[in-house]
């Protein structure tokens, strides 16, 4: 447990007046208080300090066991444990400064051991700690399954579950995961925006995915079967006889999953890109020939 | 619609702040009143938002116009930050 120096902390002298520390405290707490430093530790730790020499030093009594035992607080202690002995034995009753409503860690040990905690009062205000805000890149292939991903936020690993089915731009609250609170208050939140890179050969609207497939000209006259990709896997397709270029089929099921509702998926959707054949031979031109004349 | 209000006097009761403070930051625009049969109600969600204003304001001393600029000064370093952040999460991807 080291000394603190609650005069150096607000940069007055010994014989400052109430005022002076008011002033002193004011000014170095608009500099380092958490609402103006978000997600800052340090400044965070120093608007402790700063909460805590004032909470002494603005309070005549404490001020005064302060000057009289800080420099020394072994004896201070010392002599407060005789004088509680004392008080116990008299009154069976409580002691001078331990009565405090939340003396919770929040307060350095040096505080602690002469004063016993905290007296209330605004200046130790429980705080909400800071919203994080992160930005998660994903591939469309890893929001197609729902998986964990470890991300990094203020040197902490945390390890988040991204459902399938997860949107570009969406965001989730990890409630809790934010900047850690004030005086006691609660963490703050974490929220995570995802951004979905798309290197698929789908288009991806909501849950439904869209893409364009070539069928070569004799299957799309006569008909047949054809294999298509989806995220899911290949699916074999009957392709109907005379099928026009542009013309577009649904494959039920066969999308994008929906958002935290497990077996439902969007639909896929194929248009037909039919390919009219090139460099064709003279056999070739002739048959063309005739059909055109028949 | 209620239970996501609180009524601007419950609000200011608890923090033991004027009305007047509360009038200034929505004509400021920092927040936003609901009148719920001509009693005024803030919404849930920007009392976070609000104990922040009675902060800056009653602890540190600080005018609306100060808080306006602090609050616009802060969006543009939580901006800065999640920035950071976004670069710092795309580099380890490299690493």
């Amino acid at each position: 447990m080291e000394y603190v120096d609650y005069y150096k902390i607000l940069g007055v002298d010994k014989n400052a007046s109430v005022n002076d520390i008011k002033s002193a405290y004011r000014k170095l707490a608009r500099k380092h208080h958490p609402d103006l430093n978000p997600n800052d530790k340090e400044a965070n730790k120093k608007f402790q300090q700063l909460n805590e020499a004032n909470e002494v030093l603005s309070d005549p009594v404490k001020r005064k066991k302060y000057d009289q035992y800080g420099k020394d607080w072994k004896h201070a202690e010392q002599f407060e444990q005789a004088r509680q002995s004392r008080s116990q034995q008299s009154t069976r009753g409580g002691h001078a400064f331990s009565g405090g409503g939340f003396g919770d860690g929040d307060f350095s040990d040096f505080f602690e051991s002469m004063f016993g905690g905290s007296q209330g009062g605004r200046s130790q205000a429980k705080y909400r700690g800071q919203d994080y805000n992160a930005e998660l890149h994903l591939d469309l292939l890893d929001a197609h399954k729902t998986h964990q991903q470890t991300i990094t936020i203020n040197e902490k690993n945390i390890r988040v579950t991204i459902p399938a089915g997860i949107e570009d731009g969406q965001v989730l609250k990890l409630k809790g995961h934010g900047g850690p609170g004030v005086n006691g208050g609660p963490a703050g939140d974490l929220f995570i925006t995802f951004s979905i890179a798309n290197h698929t050969k789908f288009k991806r609207l909501k849950n439904d995915l869209y893409t364009t497939m070539d069928l070569d000209l004799y299957t799309a006259i006569l008909g047949g079967d054809i294999t298509v990709d989806t995220l899911s896997g290949k699916v074999k397709l009957k392709v109907n006889p005379e099928t026009q270029n542009g013309s577009k089929i649904k494959l039920k099921g066969k999308g994008f999953p929906v958002y935290k509702k497990e077996g439902e998926f969007g639909d896929l959707y194929i248009t037909y890109n039919i390919k009219i054949p090139t460099n064709l031979t003279e056999k070739q031109k002739e048959l063309f020939i005739q059909l055109s004349k028949l | 619609m209620q239970k996501d209000l609180i009524s601007t006097a419950e609000f200011c009761d608890h923090y033991h702040i004027e009305y007047s403070f509360i009038t200034s930051l929505e004509q400021s625009g920092l927040i936003q009143i609901t009148k719920v049969e001509e009693t005024p109600f803030i919404d849930i969600d920007a009392i976070n938002e609000l104990e922040k204003y009675v902060r800056l304001h009653y602890d540190l001393n600080i005018n609306l116009q100060g808080i306006e600029a602090i609050i616009h000064l802060l969006h543009r370093v939580e901006d800065m930050q999640e920035e950071i952040v976004a670069l710092k999460n795309r580099l380890k991807i490299y690493e």
